[in-house]
């Protein structure tokens, strides 16, 4: 676009903008669905982190519609980048020699053998305390990736087997849905996560399905997002 | 200038770049960037309208107890959503920047005006 009809849209939106940032006042109390949800997530599901109670129990849907989104784009990379198998051995054995004249350096190849361990370490711990902190299946999952991301990046022999990873994402994705159906089933509705008892509040094993659920989430998303950057190597 | 009205006009204009950065460059890769920057100021525009005074995280522990959690506390409900838009916008660039890998291997250059006379 030119620039002139550019700067004109701009500064349209410039104005608009600006009238909605100054007319904007800061709450001072909650709305009533927010302080409803806040009142209910700790009593009725017994997850202190009110975010991903709802994420996982009240909005669960939504959440089992972007796990959707995300399988869509893993197969989506994969048609783009998916080349057939002589072309992607070609591009790969282009890589390798590349690669065998630079190899990463030495901080890079000492820092991963340190770090991988660590960060996978603090994926599990995200994904499994998303009830109790800040976290939950999506966080966790993206830093699972980086974990992946690093490893791939300091040792360029590493291969990923896509067809394991993406066995295991449709196996959680799966057992997502049949989660589900057993909340239709044994409690409230789909997604309920009465399925499993409350227990005690903020203790590890509580809130019900809400840790199963994270942990599904996290391996779902882990592997997607691995499954990615895998295409995007060669 | 509260703590919301900042964040807010951050994120909108963090908006505002995006779109013009996406409206006049010619690099696939920064038109890209552009929208990246469109949805990351979109973000913040949501979890800025979330903001409570002198609220904190509506997560119940040590800070917070459960009885002066509905007077204290964030609204959670911008929180969830900026979550599933964060992952939605990770999903959109991973598609977008496999587009960019094909149109670069069908004409061997990065600039859009190669592929503006592709019309019928």
């Amino acid at each position: 676009m030119r620039r002139g009809a550019a700067i004109v849209l701009i500064a349209f939106l410039g104005v608009i903008f600006a009238t909605i940032a100054a007319s904007y006042s800061q709450r001072s109390s909650l709305p009533e669905l927010a302080a409803a949800y806040v009142d209910l997530v700790p009593r009725e599901l017994g997850a202190p982190n009110v975010i991903t109670g709802i994420l996982l129990t009240y909005r669960a849907f939504d959440t089992l519609g972007e796990v959707a989104v995300l399988f869509m784009v893993a197969a989506g990379v994969g048609l783009l980048l998916g080349a057939g198998g002589e072309e992607r051995d070609e591009v790969q054995a282009g890589t390798r020699s590349l690669l065998k004249e630079t190899p990463p350096t030495e901080i890079v190849q000492n820092g991963a053998d340190i770090l991988v361990p660590l960060i996978a370490i603090f994926a599990a711990y995200i994904v499994m305390h998303g009830h109790l902190g800040p976290g939950g299946g999506f966080q966790g999952g993206a830093v699972m990736a980086s974990c992946v991301l690093l490893l791939l990046l300091a040792k360029p022999d590493y291969r990923i087997k896509l067809v394991h990873l993406s066995f295991i994402e449709s196996l959680a994705g799966l057992l997502i849905v049949f989660v589900g159906i057993a909340g239709i089933v044994l409690a409230g509705g789909f997604l309920d996560n009465r399925v499993l008892p409350l227990g005690e509040f903020g203790a590890f094993f509580s809130a019900g399905a809400i840790p199963v659920l994270s942990v599904l989430l996290g391996v779902k998303v882990g592997c997607e997002l691995s499954v990615i950057i895998e295409r995007f190597r060669a | 200038m509260t703590i919301a009205s900042i964040v807010l006009s951050a994120g909108l204009i963090l908006v505002l770049i995006g779109i013009w950065g996406m409206l006049t460059q010619r690099n696939i890769l920064r038109i890209i960037v552009g929208f990246m920057l469109m949805g990351t100021g979109s973000h913040l525009v949501i979890v800025a309208i979330g903001y409570v005074s002198n609220g904190t995280a509506p997560i119940i522990d040590g800070g917070l107890s459960l009885a002066e959690a509905p007077t204290r506390s964030v609204d959670p409900i911008p929180s969830a959503l900026a979550v599933t838009a964060i992952v939605i916008g990770l999903a959109v660039t991973a598609i977008m920047l496999a587009y960019a890998i094909r149109l670069y291997q069908a004409r061997q250059t990065l600039s859009i005006d190669a592929f503006t006379d592709s019309k019928w």
